[in-house]
Parts: structure tokens; C-alpha cells; sequence
């Protein structure tokens, strides 16, 4: 689901060409599940055909893919939102966020922003699973605790993401 | 005195203490550097942030138990940084209530002598100031525990022992520094359920300095302290 703006932002870096979008993409964000290459040419065409995108003349050489494409004013426009948008806070959300904070820190921004946006996220649905408990009965406490405990525990991954910033700054831009 | 609106609700509540451009250094190493904080008449602020980010002295600093080397703290606009140590010390004992992470009752006393401390120190009569510190035992749930000294209580016991201490005077803040760190998930909510209901049903304003974030959970926001500075996560906060 974050397929597409993974790769504009890839492309907001430079422009590249697919092979260059699976290798990066496979060796930050598709270490357990790599794109397979059919789906980085979907996903091209169908930025493309959105005018996310826009495809260089075909250059010469082997192989299928030897377009250069590069991001355009909307495709910048839709990731830079899609960037500063908390994800849904709910167990699991690590790999989008884990994806937000390299693609910032890879294109030179604040990754601390998005951490504190995604922690505020975390805390007010922290505080309205709180309510939830103050006023309901046992069973609504048993499974509010179940929610507060996966946000904990996102929380603290936060905490620790924004602890080793400078070091993950130095790896993905190195 | 500056006013504002809190988000949920339309009443206007004034602004209750002020940090304002606050630096604290302990020696060389600096703990505050310009930190900016307002809270409201009856808010629960959670003062969250990782360790030795200078969370702890921002509370000190607005309880008047440090004196900030820059800036300003002010309590219903009136600047209590530039007071006197005795009119500080006044200011804490009547107004302000405290609870701490272990507790730190006075071993030798029994529980409920520890409670009326601050009402004995007001100059409240004994057995006045023992009735008082009664009735709280029963608020909080831990009757039957009155004539106990600190060693034979629990830490969940002693720790709801600081919170009728921290309470009994009817403080206008209650300043509470990781007031669940020393306790388990389960005892630590039981605290956090009955200072925010007491702190509620009193109208107290509550300065909650927790590393935790099912203890800050309970607050009606929160900021974080990070390399002395205060910053006010809600400014990015979205609706979810």
C-alpha cells in the first residue's frame, strides 16, 4: 500500500530507472518480501499514466527497462503529504512509519517531525482507549488494555528510532 | 493574565503557571535552555521526554524548588521566581501539593501522620489535621492502613499514601514526578485512577512529569522535554 510513494520518493532523490527503484527499494524497505520487478513497472506506468511521473526518452542498451523516470510538481506535492500524514495508529504500523523516516532522512529532512506527528497520533488514541476504560465495563477494559499495550509498544519503538537518528541519517545517506 | 481556549471544550480557562524562556544549568551541563511551557486552571499536563532531558527540573522549576538562572515562572501572572526562599517555601506549602516517585514518606510517622503533615505544617491543630487526613484514607481506597508506618505498607499502599499527602491541603497544583515508576502496569493505573479522579472532582491542575505513556495517557495533553526544550506535540496533532 505504500508501494507507490515509496517510489516517489525514491524518485524525488533522482531520477532513476526501475532496476535502480528494486534495488533500493529492496535493500531498505523489502529485506523479508522484495518487489518483484513485474510490480515496479506497474506501479511506473500507473504513476505515469496519474502524472506522478514522467518517463525519459528510451535509452540504448540491454535489457527491458532503459527509461529514466522522474517525479513531477503533483507526484512531489502527493508525497510530501502522504509524508507528513500519521499513520492510523493500530499494531503493525512500523513498516510504514520505519519507511517515512528513511525516505525523510535520505531526502535531508527532519525525521524528528514525523516521529513527534506519529507519537501524538499514538497518544491521543492512547488517552481515548483511557476514557474507554474509566467509563466501561471489564470486558471494555480487558480489550482497551490490549490496544494501549501494541501502542506502548509502538511507542517505544518510536522512542528508540528517535534516539538513533544521527546513526541512521549517516547509514541511509552514506 | 493571557486566556485560552481548550480544544474540547468552549469554556475559556486562564492560563494557571507559566515557564517562560527558562534556563537551568547544573554546573557545566546545562538541564533547561530556554524551555516554554503554559499551563491551565485544571488541565493534566504529562511532561514526558527521555531521560536527562531536563523534565524533572522544569518541575522543580515551577514548583519553586529550583530558581531558574534566565527567565521567568510565573503563577497566575505573578512571577514567583524572584521571591524570596521563605515566600517560596510558603507558596509550596499552601499551594502547591507533591508527589514523588518513591513515595518518600517520613518513616517514623504513622500513615496518617504523614497525610496531615502539610495541614500540621499549615498550622492546623493536631486532631484537626488527623480528621482531615482521614478522610482521604477512604477516598483513596486504602482504609484500615491509617495507623501503619511507611515499612508495613506496600508500594502501591505507600504510594497512594503520598497521593492523600499531596492532596490533603487542597493544593491549586499538584506537582507528580513519576509517580507510577516504582509500582507494576496494574498498581500504577489504580494510582493514576485515583489522582486523576481526585485532581478532577477538586478542580487541582496537575504537572505530571512520566516517561511512561499509559500513565500520560490520562492527561489532557502532553509535551515533551528534549535537550532542555519544550515542545507541544498537539501542534501536530490530527484528529484520529
Amino acid at each position: 500500500m505504500s508501494v507507490p510513494f515509496t517510489l516517489l520518493g525514491l524518485l524525488e532523490r533522482e531520477p532513476s530507472h526501475g532496476y535502480d527503484l528494486k534495488r533500493d527499494y529492496d535493500s531498505y524497505f523489502g529485506r523479508s518480501k522484495p518487489l518483484p520487478f513485474g510490480q515496479v513497472y506497474a506501479t511506473l506506468a500507473r504513476l505515469s499514466r496519474d502524472g506522478k511521473v514522467v518517463p525519459g526518452e528510451a535509452e540504448p542498451g540491454d535489457g527491458p527497462d532503459r527509461k529514466r523516470y522522474a517525479i513531477t510538481p503533483e507526484g512531489r506535492e502527493e508525497f510530501e503529504t502522504w509524508l507528513g500524514e500519521p499513520v492510523e495508529p493500530e499494531p503493525h504500523l512500523q513498516t510504514i512509519l520505519f519507511s517515512k523516516v528513511v525516505l525523510a532522512l535520505m531526502l535531508g529532512r527532519s525525521a524528528e517531525k514525523y516521529l513527534d506527528t506519529q507519537r501524538a497520533a499514538h497518544l491521543q488514541r492512547m488517552r481515548s482507549l483511557t476514557e474507554v476504560k474509566r467509563a466501561g465495563s471489564l470486558i471494555d477494559v480487558l480489550l482497551a488494555d490490549h490496544g494501549l499495550f501494541h501502542l506502548e509498544a509502538d511507542l517505544r519503538w518510536i522512542d528508540m528510532t528517535a534516539a538513533r537518528l544521527p546513526s541512521l541519517a549517516a547509514a541511509v545517506t552514506s | 493574565m493571557s486566556v485560552e481556549l481548550v480544544a474540547s471544550d468552549v469554556r475559556p480557562t486562564a492560563t494557571l503557571i507559566q515557564a517562560i524562556d527558562v534556563a537551568y544549568d547544573f554546573g557545566e551541563t546545562p538541564a533547561l535552555r530556554g524551555a516554554n511551557v503554559s499551563i491551565r486552571e485544571g488541565e493534566i499536563l504529562a511532561v514526558m521526554g527521555p531521560s536527562g532531558s531536563g523534565k524533572s527540573t522544569l518541575l522543580h522549576c515551577l514548583a519553586g524548588i529550583l530558581v531558574p538562572k534566565r527567565g521567568e515562572i510565573r503563577l497566575s501572572g505573578q512571577r514567583i521566581d524572584t521571591m524570596s526562599e521563605d515566600e517560596r517555601s510558603t507558596l509550596r506549602r499552601d499551594t502547591f501539593g507533591f508527589v514523588f516517585q518513591f513515595g518518600q514518606l517520613v518513616p517514623e510517622l504513622t500513615a496518617e501522620e504523614n497525610v496531615a503533615l502539610p495541614l500540621l505544617l499549615s498550622g492546623m491543630r493536631r486532631n484537626d489535621a488527623i480528621v482531615h487526613a482521614r478522610e482521604w484514607f477512604e477516598r483513596l481506597g486504602i482504609g484500615g492502613l491509617e495507623r501503619r508506618r511507611s515499612g508495613e505498607l506496600s508500594g502501591g499502599q505507600a504510594q497512594r499514601v503520598a497521593l492523600a499527602r499531596g492532596l490533603v491541603a487542597r493544593p491549586k497544583i499538584l506537582f507528580a514526578d513519576e509517580p507510577t515508576g516504582s509500582l507494576d502496569s496494574f498498581t500504577g493505573e489504580v494510582v493514576m485512577e485515583l489522582l486523576v479522579t481526585a485532581a478532577r472532582d477538586d478542580g487541582t491542575t496537575v504537572v505530571l512529569v512520566t516517561h511512561e505513556p499509559r500513565v500520560a495517557a490520562y492527561a489532557d495533553r502532553e509535551v515533551v522535554v528534549r535537550d532542555g526544550l519544550v515542545t507541544s506535540l498537539n501542534d501536530h496533532a490530527t484528529s484520529t
